[in-house]
């Protein structure tokens, strides 16, 4: 008698999270890009929550206990991967007594697969280098190429996972593709009479996002990725933003602005903030929202910068 | 390169039958007209080698993008071309090899300390850790310590990760989940030296750390994050708080972790836990004649603020740990009882201070106690070094004093797997 009821408190026990499991498609993801383009594919046949922030820095993300309860329940992982989230998610993961979610799992999906990776290291690396990503740049969700792969493995693993709505992820994947191709156009054209402009970014957040653009991106303020500024680096920074004639310094809106100001100050440049994740200010809500944000940004603090370069050289 | 051009102009022109017969007769400004001619057919015939070419360059990107998961989604774009090369040189040739760390870890102390006196400079640790995913089912994590006079297995366990019932198994030698800093290696403590309580009453440095296995289940509940652990081990620590005799004589560790987030930026973790072993007490001339337990009860609590937009230059840290010890020995059951609090404040991206006040009773003589503070300054030059410098002052209870200045050095190679929080 008493181990029949054991048994049966051990069921209740575990029945409501098997039983759980029917309903919406459970989708955590790592960031909130890719939580925006999960929403985008998944639509209302699934229920998307990211473990990082946009307004926080993606390589240094605490792994609390809460994130265990949330990763615990999910049906779909996804991660930036290329080791961007080395530092917290493999104990979250490991944790989360999921088996789902393990890597290689049928619900954990590693975004950069299909993408267009940049600064894949040559050769030899150290850490001499700073922390360096060895296996290349993991920010290139700002590449809107790289969104629409992203955007066409979730569809692909929520198809997967629930055949009988293929047809309507794969309606939401066309529609979200046909809504970035339209914005995409204008952001290119935005951009397009800036092309070549020079900038400086404090991390290497940036390169698809410049690559696609077409912004060169000719020095960092981090002398090292992963390193904070040091002085003889910013001196140099300053002297060949002077000699290149520089005017943009690019932050991501999770480090300290002192040395940018600084810089900016001896240079003549213009401080811009420029989220590199959704969510990284109010205004960039969505994907799309984002590169408009960003986009729109950049494109009046360039026209800012010439049009005060013209008033500098005037009255010489 | 051009003459062969101009050969093959020639030839390919004999061959779309330029006629022979009217080009004999004429005259010389008939010549030119031929050679101008010529050099048209020759422009005509390069564009359309060039698109041929172009053509079947656009033909092998295709292939080229297509056969990795092909993105169907990317519109003919040449970029497609630059898909991920997978593993770089360095690691391809040893993708299997689980990730190698070595992390070491120097001390050089100065000062006075009649009772427990330290070396002035000391490799203290060389820790090499080797981790790695098993099977689908479960991952491996080795820690070997290497001290100044011998290695020891420090931590070597098999975690599964996918057992049924939602039952996080260990299975192997570990730090025991008596508290929260007997589960730290030596690298990720904010001091360069354990609090007193855990000297006295929980092992010391070696801690509960034994063979055995684990088992953690969270118990779901609408409120908060709610851990169980429970354990079983051999019966052994390094120092003498446990020591078995016979292979029944197994000793137990259980422990209960609550955690909840207070705001995005602030969270409290509290447990409780609860340990029982033989102790060396009883073992008379290597038979344990008198049998006796040592029971532990511990309470530990830790407040942590970082805010997330400010996660890299700001944070905070409390920590405090109780332990009352129960402790049976000839002569009577000793009652002792210790604890520690500390704070932690990061000043900056790679600057750290920290205090900490220590009390603790001897295990076997509850009537003796020793007490201390520390202070600690740490700058971290980058994730993978840091050097510290600790300031402590312990009050032994021989009446003797000790005033030591503590330096350390930690940094460490290789990948080493990130801590669970």
């Amino acid at each position: 008698m008493r181990r029949t009821i054991a048994v049966l408190a051990f069921a209740t026990w575990v029945w409501p999270l098997t039983a759980l499991a029917q309903g919406k498609l459970n989708v955590m993801t790592t960031t909130e890009d890719l939580a925006s383009i999960a929403s985008e594919v998944g639509g209302d046949r699934v229920a998307v929550e990211s473990i990082a922030k946009g307004y926080q820095d993606p390589h240094f993300v605490e792994a609390k206990p809460s994130f265990i309860l949330k990763l615990q329940k999910a049906d779909v992982l996804v991660a930036v991967g290329r080791d961007l989230e080395l530092g917290w998610l493999p104990p979250l993961i490991t944790q989360s007594r999921n088996a789902k979610i393990q890597p290689g799992g049928s619900g954990y999906v590693d975004a950069s697969l299909t993408a267009q990776i940049l600064e894949l290291p040559q050769g030899q690396i150290t850490r001499a280098m700073g922390d360096l990503h060895a296996l290349g740049n993991p920010h290139y969700w700002l590449d809107p190429q790289n969104g629409r792969r992203i955007a066409k493995v979730m569809a692909d693993k929520f198809s997967a996972l629930r055949p009988g709505d293929r047809s309507y992820f794969e309606q939401r994947l066309a529609s979200f593709v046909g809504r970035l191709d339209e914005a995409e156009k204008r952001w290119l054209a935005i951009m397009a009479p800036f092309r070549g402009t020079k900038v400086v970014t404090y991390h290497r957040s940036f390169p698809n996002f410049a690559d696609r653009f077409g912004l060169e991106i000719a020095g960092y303020v981090e002398p090292r990725p992963g390193i904070p500024p040091a002085p003889q680096h910013t001196l140099d920074l300053i002297n060949e933003m002077k000699r290149l004639n520089i005017k943009l310094v690019l932050v991501e809106p999770y480090f300290d602005l002192n040395t940018p100001n600084s810089i900016a100050r001896a240079t003549g440049a213009e401080v811009v903030v420029m989220p590199p994740s959704v969510g990284g200010v109010k205004e960039a809500s969505d994907y799309i929202a984002l590169f408009d944000y960003d986009i729109n940004l950049l494109a009046t603090a360039i026209k800012k910068t010439t049009t005060n370069a013209g008033t500098d050289v005037a009255p010489r | 390169m051009r003459l062969s051009f101009v050969v093959s102009g020639f030839v390919v022109a004999g061959v779309l039958g330029v006629p022979t017969t009217a080009r004999a007769q004429m005259p010389a400004d008939g010549v030119q007209q031929e050679i101008q001619q010529l050099r048209q057919d020759l422009e005509a015939l390069k564009k359309d080698y060039e698109a041929r070419l172009a053509a079947l360059e656009a033909r092998l990107v295709a292939a080229q993008s297509s056969t990795p998961a092909a993105p169907n989604v990317v519109t003919a774009d040449s970029q497609g071309a630059a898909l991920p090369v997978y593993g770089t040189a360095a690691s391809s040739s040893k993708i299997f090899n689980p990730d190698i760390a070595v992390i070491g870890n120097f001390i050089g102390t100065g000062g006075h300390n009649a009772v427990a006196p330290s070396p002035a400079l000391a490799m203290h640790e060389s820790e090499a850790s080797f981790q790695a995913i098993v099977d689908p089912y479960a991952r491996a994590d080795f820690f070997l310590s290497f001290g100044e006079t011998g290695v020891d297995l420090e931590e070597g366990y098999a975690t599964f990760t996918s057992l049924p019932g939602g039952l996080l198994t260990r299975v192997g030698k570990m730090r025991a989940a008596f508290g929260k800093v007997n589960g730290l290696h030596n690298h990720v403590l904010p001091w360069a030296d354990r609090p007193l309580v855990i000297e006295n009453l929980v092992g010391g440095e070696e801690g509960i750390s034994d063979a055995g296995a684990s088992v953690a289940r969270l118990i779901p509940n609408p409120w908060l994050f709610l851990e169980a652990t429970g354990q079983v081990f051999r019966g052994d620590t390094e120092a003498d708080l446990f020591e078995s005799s016979k292979p029944g004589d197994v000793s137990y560790v259980a422990h209960l972790r609550g955690y909840q987030d207070l705001s995005e930026s602030t969270n409290i973790d509290l447990g409780v836990s609860f340990s029982r072993g033989h102790n060396a007490a009883g073992i008379v001339d290597g038979t344990d004649v008198g049998r006796f337990t040592t029971e532990l009860y511990g309470i530990d609590g830790t407040v942590r603020w970082r805010p997330l937009r400010r996660s890299i230059y700001r944070s905070f840290i409390g920590r405090t740990e109780l332990v009352w010890s129960r402790r049976q020995q000839f002569g009577g059951q000793q009652n002792a009882f210790g604890y520690f609090v500390s704070a932690d404040y990061q000043l900056a991206r790679r600057w750290f201070t920290g205090i900490r006040y220590d009390r603790s009773d001897h295990a076997d003589d509850a009537t003796l106690f020793d007490r201390g503070g520390s202070l600690a300054l740490s700058f971290w030059p980058s994730e993978f070094s840091q050097v510290r410098g600790q300031y402590r002052r312990i009050r032994y209870t021989s009446d003797s004093t000790a005033n030591e200045l503590l330096f350390q050095l930690v940094f460490s190679i290789g990948v080493h797997g990130a801590h669970p929080f």
